[in-house]
C-alpha cells in the first residue's frame, strides 16, 4: 500500500493497481472506456486523464492516463485539474455518434450514456456530417450497428487478444476505423457473446433479446447458474411478461469472471420454447390421449404413482429436485439416471479431489497457471468457459517478463510489446484438433487410452514411485519426458481432463500426474470437467449407492418416475424402449417435450431454472444456489413442489443433513430469516415501470405479489439490493453507472473480487499428504473396424440448449469426421452419406490431424445415437443418401477441415 | 584536404550513383575498418562523443540513444532505418538514397557492428520507387563485394541487411508504428516504455535511426570525432541537410554546417524570394512544426535556439508561406493531411483532427462562425502534447496553434468575408 493524494484528499491505494482502479474504487467518478479489468490497460481513449505533479511544488502537473499510471508513494493527483480535457475527449468521441438512444437497445445500461453525463458534455457544437458505415451480418448472437461505435478498442482486444477470434479485426484507420468481419457471417469464437457486455455502447447487442426487447430497468432479474455444462458460470437471467429475455454475465472472480461463453448467454432460449409442456398430463395407457389434468390432481396421480415406483434421478436437476425425488421413493429404489460409466467416472473424481494431494482448480486458478497440460478433453466444447481461462494462462509467461521489468500486471500494453507470441506451455493431447491447438505448445494426437497411457508415463517421469508404462513408442517417450520437465519445472502447473471421452484411466492418469508434482509444499492444480450442471450433485447424492441407470431398466420395476430426464439421451434407444414398454406407470417431470415423455402415462409440467431456485454442484464439487428469476403460471411447477409438501429450504436442510460432504449446502443463501433493515431482496429494479398497468388489459387489478421459494428475494421492486451476500448479488446498479461496469462498486476493489465473497461453497476438499497412486487397467485399442471417439459441439450436443432457436442455428444434425485417406478407402465423395454400424446413414467431414483408422462420431447431435465409446464400428458408404436438411456443414468450426470436405453436403 | 561536406561529398546534378567500386576507390567503405579495430562499445562512445543529433525531426543524441540497448545476449538485434519520409516539405533522405545509396549502406553496417545487430532493414517509403531500385543495386553490389552476408571481411561480424518497401502511413515515420508495420501488424504507434533497444522488432532489442542520422556514421569513424565536431558552425557538430520549399527563386535542399541561420539557407541556398512575393512565414522543419516569421530569419538552424522562438527546428527543411498564399488553407491542406495519416488508436487525434479540418473547411467556404474560432483554439490545447498517445496530433497542431497566435486576423477576415486568396 502506498499513500497518496488525490484533489487535497489522502488516500491509501495498492499500488499494484493502477490508479483508475483506485479512484474508482474509492468512489470517485473517473470515466473511462478502453481500460477493462480482465483486459488490462493500452491508454487508447485518453478519456481517464487526470494530473499527475512531478513534488509538492509542482503547481502546474502534468496530464496522464489513470488507466496507464500506477500510484507512487507521495504522489499528488488530481481529477479536477483534468476535467476539461475529459469533457474534450468525450466531446470529440460524440461527434459521429447517433443521437439514436431511444431506439438503441445499449439505452438505459450504456456505458456511453454514464460517461457521458459523468464527463459534463451537453451541447453538441459540431455542426458536420457525422461519419456512417455499413453494418454485417454476425449471424444468430450478435446485432452490428457500426454508426454507434466510438473506437474504444474494447471489442478487438476483447475478441481476438482475449478469446483468440480470427475472423474479427480493426479495419481502415483515422476516424473511419472499422470494426468487422473481412466479410459478412457467423462469428466462429464460442464466446463472441460477449462483445454485447464488453462494447461501452450499442455497436454490438443481443439479437435474440433484440427481438423481444425491453430495457433493463424494466427487467425482472435474479442471481442464477448457467444450465450449459458442469462449470455453472453465475448468471444474471431477465424475464419481463412471462419470457425469458436475456441472460448476462453476473460476475464471480472464481468462477467466470466478467465472460460466458455463447451456450451460457444465448443458450436459454429454451425456456420460452414452444416444446415446453405447458400444463401436466396423464393417460391411461399408452395408446390413449393423453388429458390435461389440474395441477393439485396431478400432484395427487404422482403420489399415487410414487407407490412401489423406482426414481430416476437427473444430472440436470437441483439438489433439492433429486433430493426430493429420493424422498419420495425411498433410498433403495433411487436410481441415478445415468449410465454405470458415467456415475464411475464422477466417483472416481469425487475420490480424487477428496484423496489425492491436489489443488482443485477454479477458473481463475486455471488462468493463473503457467504450464498446462489437457489430457483427452475438447474443453471448448464440453466446459468452454475453461478453455477461455486456458487461453489466459498461457500470457503468463508475458506476465513475468514484464515484472521482471517492474512492469505491473494491468500493464498490457508493455507487456504485450514484451511477449509478443511468446507464451507459457500449454500441452495437449486429444484424438481430434481442438479450438486451443493455436496457442498450445504441442497438439499430440492420440486415442484416450493412449492419452491415459501417456499421462501415467509423466506421472511417472516426474515421481519414479508413481507406476512406470511399458510400450511407449520413441515419440511419445519423448514427448513424455518434456512435458513432465515443463510441468516440474513450472511455478503452478495445471491439469485437466474430464469424463466426455468415457475413458475413466484418463482421469486417473490426470491425478497421478498432478499427485507426482506434490512436492509437500505446493499442490498442482487440477480441473477434471463433467457434463451437465449438476453432475457431480447427482455422483454426491449417490455415495454409497451404485445404482445408475443400468440397474433402474434392470429392476424388474413397474414403476418409474423420471425426474428431468430424457432417457433415450443415457442409454441405447433399444434398451430404453424395452424398460418403458416393460413399465405399467411412468411419470416424467420434465420442462421440455422429449421421447421419454411421450411415452409417460403422467406428465407433470416442470419448471426450468428460470422459473425455479435450487443448488447445483459444478464441476470443482462448489454448490451453488440459483433463484427463480420469475414464477411461472400456476400449470407449471419447479420439481420439487410437484415432489414433495417440503418447502425449498426444508428439503435443502435434510438434504445437507443426509448427504455426506453435503453440509455446507444450507449455508448456500443467508435463509428464510434474510431481511436489511425489515426488507427482503428485490427482483425488479427500483425503476421498474408498468407494475401497476402491465397487466391492465386482463386485469385491472393488480395482482398478489408472488411467493418466493426460499424467502430470501420478493418479486418486486421494494426491498433493498443485497450487499450482504453474494448469492443475492443481482443486476449491479449504482448512481451515475447503469451499466454492467457497475458491478466494480460491489467489488473490493474495481476489478477484485465481490465484497460479499464469492458465491458458493466447495463440498470437496482434501487435506492428503502422501502420495497414492492409481494403477488403471487400460484396455488395448480394438484392431476391428474403425475406434471411435466422441466430438462435441457447444452448440448442439448439450440437450437444454439445443430447444432454442439461435443455438439451432449454429448448430448440425449428426455427422462422423473421417480421415480425408481412409474417406478414400471406403469411396466416399463429399456428397456422400456414411452408413453407421447398428445405425442410420450420416453425412461426414474430413478433418486432416485424426488418425487413420479412427472415427469422430459427434455426440447428442439428433440423427445418431451411439453409445459404445470408446470402442468401434463398421462404417460403409451409405446407399441412397440424402442430407439432412439442417445439415450445415459450415457451422461446424475446426482447425483441421480438409479443404474438399465442405463442399457438397455444406450447400 | 578534409572533407566539409561528407553527407553529398559523392553527388553531383545529373551522374548516376557511384558504384560499390567507385564508392570505394572515393574513401568510401573505411569506416568498418576502423570501427572493427574497436569494440562495439567504444565505437558506440564515439557516436556519442561526436555529439550527433537525431536527423529524424527530435534531434536527440544518437549514440546516447543507442547506447540504452542491453548487453548483447546472443540473440537476434535489430538495426532498422527508418527511410519512411512522409513529413510535408521534407525530401532530404530521398536525395541521400536516390543519389548515394553505399553511404547509407556502409553507415548501416558499422552501425549494425557497434550496435550487434544481427540484422538490419530499411523501411522505405513505397513512393520512393527510384530509391528503391538504387537500394537494391547497391546492397546487392555490398553482398557481392563481402561487405554483407557471413563473416564480413573474413571476421566474426555478419550481417543481413534487407530492404522493405512500406504501404505507406505517415505514422510509421514513429519508431513503434514502423516496427509494428514491419511486422506486418497495423502501424499503431506501442506504448513506450519498453522501449524498442529493449523490446523492438519480435520483441528483441532493436534500433530506428533516420536515414541522414546513418549516413554520418561513416564520416564520424573515418575521420574522427574532432572532425566532426569541427565541422559545426560554433558549439556545433556536423552537417546537416536542409532545403527549402515553397515561392523561393530555387527550391531544393542542401547541405551545410549545423548552426547555420535561417536566412543564409532562404537568401543564399535558395536565392531568395520569387519576385513578386513576400515572405509571410515559414514552417522551420515540417508540415508538424509551428510557423515562425520573417523577424526569426537570423535564428541558427539548432533545436534549442529554434524553440526559444517557440517552434521545432524538426527535419530542417523549411516551407516558406508567401503573402499571396491563404494561410489558413495553408494550414488546411496540412491538417486535412495530419486527419488522414490519424492511425485512429487515440481519440484527440482520431477525433479532433477531422473535426478541426472540417472548421477549417468551413472557414475556407465562407461558412465559418467566430465560435469555431475558440473551438480551434481549444483544440489546440486539446490535442497538445502529453494529451495523446504519440506526437502526431501535438505535431498537427503546431501550425494550427502558431498560425492562431500569428495570424488571428486573417481568421476574423475569413469569418467575416470569406477567403480573399481565392484568386490565387
Amino acid at each position: 500500500m502506498v499513500s497518496i493524494t488525490i484533489d487535497g484528499k489522502n488516500f491509501e491505494v495498492d499500488e499494484d493497481n493502477n490508479l483508475l482502479q483506485e479512484c474508482l474504487s474509492h468512489a470517485m467518478d473517473l470515466p473511462y472506456f478502453c481500460w477493462h479489468p480482465s483486459m488490462g490497460s493500452v491508454g487508447s481513449c485518453r478519456q481517464c486523464a487526470v494530473i499527475e505533479y512531478a513534488d509538492d511544488n509542482d503547481e502546474k502537473g502534468r496530464l496522464v492516463m489513470a488507466c496507464m499510471t500506477s500510484p507512487r508513494e507521495g504522489g499528488r493527483y488530481s481529477l479536477k485539474g483534468a476535467r476539461k480535457f475529459r469533457a474534450q475527449a468525450i466531446e470529440s468521441i460524440m461527434i459521429n455518434h447517433p443521437h439514436d438512444c431511444p431506439v438503441c437497445e445499449e439505452g438505459g445500461e450504456c456505458h456511453l450514456q454514464d460517461m457521458t453525463v459523468m464527463s459534463g458534455h451537453a451541447y453538441r457544437r459540431y455542426d458536420g456530417k457525422k461519419k456512417t458505415h455499413n453494418n454485417q451480418y454476425l449471424g444468430p448472437f450478435i446485432n452490428h450497428e457500426m454508426n454507434r461505435c466510438i473506437t474504444c478498442y474494447r471489442c478487438v482486444r476483447y475478441y481476438k487478444d482475449y478469446a483468440g477470434g480470427t475472423d474479427f479485426s480493426v479495419q481502415a484507420s483515422h476516424d473511419n476505423t472499422y470494426f468487422g468481419r473481412w466479410q459478412e457471417g457467423a462469428y466462429e469464437s464460442e464466446f463472441s457473446g460477449n462483445l454485447v457486455e464488453v462494447c461501452p455502447t450499442g455497436v454490438f447487442t443481443d439479437k435474440p433479446f433484440a427481438k423481444n426487447y425491453v430495457r433493463k430497468w424494466d427487467l425482472q432479474t435474479s442471481p442464477s447458474v448457467c444450465t450449459g455444462c458442469g462449470v455453472g458460470c453465475n448468471t444474471n437471467p431477465g424475464e419481463r411478461y412471462g419470457t425469458l429475455r436475456r441472460i448476462v454475465n453476473r460476475f464471480n472472480d472464481e468462477v467466470n469472471g466478467y465472460f460466458l461463453c455463447d451456450k451460457g448467454r444465448f443458450g436459454a432460449g429454451y425456456v420460452n420454447s414452444e416444446q415446453r409442456i405447458p400444463v401436466s398430463m396423464t393417460r391411461d395407457s399408452h395408446e390413449a390421449d393423453p388429458v390435461q389434468i389440474e395441477p393439485d390432481a396431478a400432484k395427487q396421480a404422482l403420489k399415487d404413482a410414487a407407490k412401489g415406483a423406482i426414481g430416476i434421478a437427473s444430472p440436470r436437476a437441483s439438489m433439492e429436485a433429486n433430493f426430493a425425488l429420493r424422498e419420495l421413493v425411498g433410498e433403495d429404489s433411487f436410481y441415478a439416471g445415468i449410465s454405470a460409466k458415467e456415475l464411475g467416472m464422477l466417483n472416481s473424481i469425487i475420490d480424487i479431489y477428496q484423496n489425492r494431494p491436489v489443488n482443485i482448480a477454479n477458473i481463475k486458478d486455471i488462468e493463473n497457471s503457467d504450464a498446462v497440460l489437457i489430457l483427452g478433453e475438447d474443453i471448448t466444447n464440453t466446459a468452454a468457459r475453461m478453455a477461455l481461462a486456458v487461453r489466459q494462462s498461457v500470457k503468463n509467461l508475458g506476465r513475468q517478463m514484464g515484472a521482471d521489468l517492474n512492469f505491473p500486471n494491468w500493464h498490457d500494453a508493455a507487456i504485450r510489446t514484451l511477449a509478443m507470441d511468446r507464451k507459457s506451455p500449454l500441452y495437449i493431447l486429444s484424438p481430434h484438433a481442438t479450438r486451443l491447438d493455436d496457442v498450445a505448445k504441442s497438439v499430440h494426437i492420440s486415442s484416450a487410452a493412449q492419452s491415459a497411457r501417456i499421462g501415467l508415463a509423466i506421472a511417472h517421469a516426474i515421481d519414479n514411485s508413481a507406476p512406470a508404462v511399458k510400450g511407449l513408442s520413441k515419440e511419445e517417450q519423448s514427448l513424455v519426458d518434456e512435458i513432465a520437465g515443463t510441468l516440474k519445472g513450472a511455478k503452478q502447473a495445471l491439469i485437466i481432463s474430464g469424463t466426455s471421452s468415457m475413458e475413466p484411466a484418463l482421469l486417473e492418469a490426470a491425478a497421478n500426474v498432478a499427485t507426482a508434482l506434490n512436492d509437500g509444499d505446493s499442490k498442482a492444480n487440477l480441473a477434471l470437467a463433467v457434463p451437465e450442471s449438476n453432475s457431480l450433485g447427482l455422483a454426491l447424492m449417490m455415495q454409497g449407492n451404485e445404482k445408475a441407470l443400468e440397474q433402474a431398466m434392470s429392476s424388474g420395476s413397474k414403476k418409474a418416475i423420471v425426474l428431468e430426464n430424457d432417457l433415450y439421451r443415457r442409454a441405447a434407444s433399444a434398451d430404453v424402449d424395452t424398460f418403458i414398454d416393460g413399465l405399467e406407470q411412468l411419470a416424467v417431470l420434465d420442462s421440455l417435450k422429449n421421447r421419454t415423455g411421450e411415452q409417460a402415462n403422467l406428465v407433470l409440467a416442470a419448471a426450468t431454472f428460470a422459473e425455479s431456485s435450487g443448488t447445483f454442484v459444478n464441476y470443482e464439487g462448489r454448490a451453488q444456489h440459483y433463484y427463480s428469476t420469475f414464477k411461472a403460471v400456476d400449470s407449471i411447477r419447479s420439481s420439487v413442489s410437484w415432489l414433495s409438501d417440503k418447502s425449498l429450504n426444508e428439503l435443502n436442510a435434510e438434504c445437507a443433513a443426509a448427504l455426506p460432504h453435503c453440509a455446507e449446502l444450507t449455508h448456500l443463501t443467508p435463509g428464510e430469516g434474510y431481511n436489511f433493515a425489515g426488507l427482503k431482496a428485490p427482483r425488479q429494479p427500483h425503476r421498474y415501470s408498468g407494475r401497476t398497468a402491465m397487466r391492465a388489459n386482463i386485469n385491472v387489478h393488480e395482482p398478489k405479489q408472488e411467493q418466493d421459494e426460499n424467502g430470501v428475494m420478493v418479486y418486486s421492486m421494494e426491498g433493498v439490493p443485497a450487499i450482504k451476500d453474494a448469492s443475492v448479488f443481482n443486476s449491479p446498479w449504482a448512481p451515475g453507472w447503469n451499466s454492467n461496469q457497475s458491478v466494480f462498486k460491489f467489488q473490493e476493489f474495481a476489478g477484485g473480487p465481490l465484497k460479499q465473497g464469492n458465491q458458493g461453497k466447495r463440498l470437496l476438499e482434501n487435506n492428503v499428504k502422501d502420495k497414492p497412486w492409481y494403477e488403471p487397467e487400460i484396455a488395448g485399442d480394438s484392431d476391428n473396424g474403425f475406434k471411435v471417439f466422441p466430438i462435441y459441439h457447444l452448440f448442439g450436443s448439450e440437450e437444454l440448449s439445443a430447444f432454442t432457436p439461435a443455438i439451432q442455428e449454429k448448430a448440425t444434425s449428426a455427422y462422423i469426421a473421417l480421415n480425408p485417406a481412409d474417406a478414400e478407402k471406403l469411396g466416399l465423395h463429399s456428397t456422400d452419406g456414411v452408413q453407421v454400424e447398428h445405425n442410420g446413414a450420416v453425412p461426414f467431414i474430413l478433418r486432416n490431424s485424426i488418425a487413420a483408422g479412427t472415427v469422430g462420431v459427434a455426440v447428442g447431435l439428433s440423427g445418431l445415437n451411439f453409445r459404445n465409446i470408446p470402442g468401434s464400428i463398421a462404417l460403409d458408404k451409405a446407399e441412397d443418401w440424402q442430407s439432412p436438411d439442417n445439415w450445415k456443414a459450415a457451422n461446424i468450426i475446426v482447425s483441421d477441415r480438409s479443404a474438399e470436405s465442405g463442399k457438397g453436403s455444406a450447400s | 584536404m578534409s572533407v566539409t561536406n561528407p553527407l553529398t561529398k559523392n553527388i553531383e546534378d545529373g551522374r548516376d550513383p557511384l558504384s560499390f567500386k567507385e564508392y570505394q576507390a572515393a574513401g568510401g567503405y573505411q569506416s568498418l575498418d576502423k570501427a572493427m579495430k574497436m569494440s562495439p562499445r567504444d565505437v558506440m562512445g564515439q557516436v556519442k562523443d561526436a555529439g550527433l543529433g537525431g536527423r529524424g525531426g527530435a534531434g536527440f543524441n544518437t549514440g546516447l540513444k543507442w547506447s540504452f540497448s542491453p548487453e548483447p545476449d546472443g540473440g537476434p538485434r535489430y538495426l532498422v532505418v527508418n527511410a519512411d519520409e512522409m513529413e510535408p516539405g521534407t525530401f532530404k533522405d530521398r536525395l541521400l538514397m536516390e543519389k548515394d545509396p553505399h553511404l547509407l549502406i556502409e553507415g548501416m553496417i558499422t552501425s549494425s557492428y557497434a550496435l550487434s545487430a544481427t540484422t538490419a532493414y530499411i523501411f522505405l517509403r513505397g513512393e520512393y520507387t527510384l530509391a528503391e531500385e538504387r537500394l537494391l543495386k547497391a546492397i546487392d553490389e555490398a553482398y557481392t563485394a563481402g561487405m554483407l552476408g557471413q563473416n564480413i571481411q573474413g571476421t566474426d561480424f555478419s550481417l543481413d541487411l534487407y530492404l522493405h518497401t512500406s504501404a505507406g502511413r505517415y505514422i510509421c515515420g514513429e519508431e513503434t508504428a514502423l516496427i509494428n508495420a514491419l511486422e506486418g501488424k497495423r502501424a499503431n504507434p506501442r506504448f513506450k516504455p519498453p522501449f524498442p533497444q529493449v523490446s523492438g522488432l519480435w520483441g528483441r532489442p532493436t534500433l530506428v535511426n533516420n536515414v541522414e542520422t546513418i549516413c554520418n556514421i561513416p564520416g564520424i569513424l573515418t575521420h574522427g570525432v574532432e572532425w566532426f565536431k569541427n565541422l559545426g558552425l560554433g558549439d556545433e557538430c556536423g552537417t546537416r541537410i536542409s532545403g527549402v520549399s515553397g515561392r523561393v527563386k530555387n527550391p531544393g535542399c542542401w547541405e551545410m554546417p549545423v548552426g547555420t541561420t535561417f536566412r543564409t539557407l532562404l537568401e543564399d541556398y535558395a536565392g531568395g524570394m520569387q519576385d513578386g512575393y513576400e515572405l509571410k512565414a515559414f514552417l522551420p522543419g515540417g508540415g508538424s512544426t509551428d510557423f515562425l516569421l520573417p523577424e526569426h530569419l537570423d535564428l541558427p538552424m539548432i533545436p534549442g535556439d529554434v524553440a526559444k522562438a517557440g517552434s521545432r527546428l524538426g527535419t530542417s527543411l523549411i516551407m516558406v508561406l508567401d503573402d499571396k498564399t491563404c494561410p489558413v488553407g495553408c494550414v488546411r491542406n496540412l491538417i486535412k493531411f495530419f486527419a488522414h495519416e490519424s492511425c485512429g488508436w487515440c481519440t484527440p487525434c482520431r477525433d479532433g483532427l477531422p473535426w478541426v479540418e472540417h472548421i477549417l473547411n468551413k472557414m475556407e467556404e465562407g461558412t465559418g462562425e467566430m465560435k469555431d474560432i475558440e473551438i480551434l483554439q481549444e483544440m489546440c490545447g486539446y490535442m497538445g502534447p502529453g494529451n495523446t498517445f504519440c506526437a502526431l496530433a501535438p505535431g498537427a497542431a503546431e501550425p494550427l496553434q502558431s498560425s492562431l497566435k500569428y495570424f488571428m486576423d486573417e481568421y476574423e477576415e475569413h469569418v467575416k468575408h470569406g477567403c480573399k486568396y481565392k484568386s490565387h
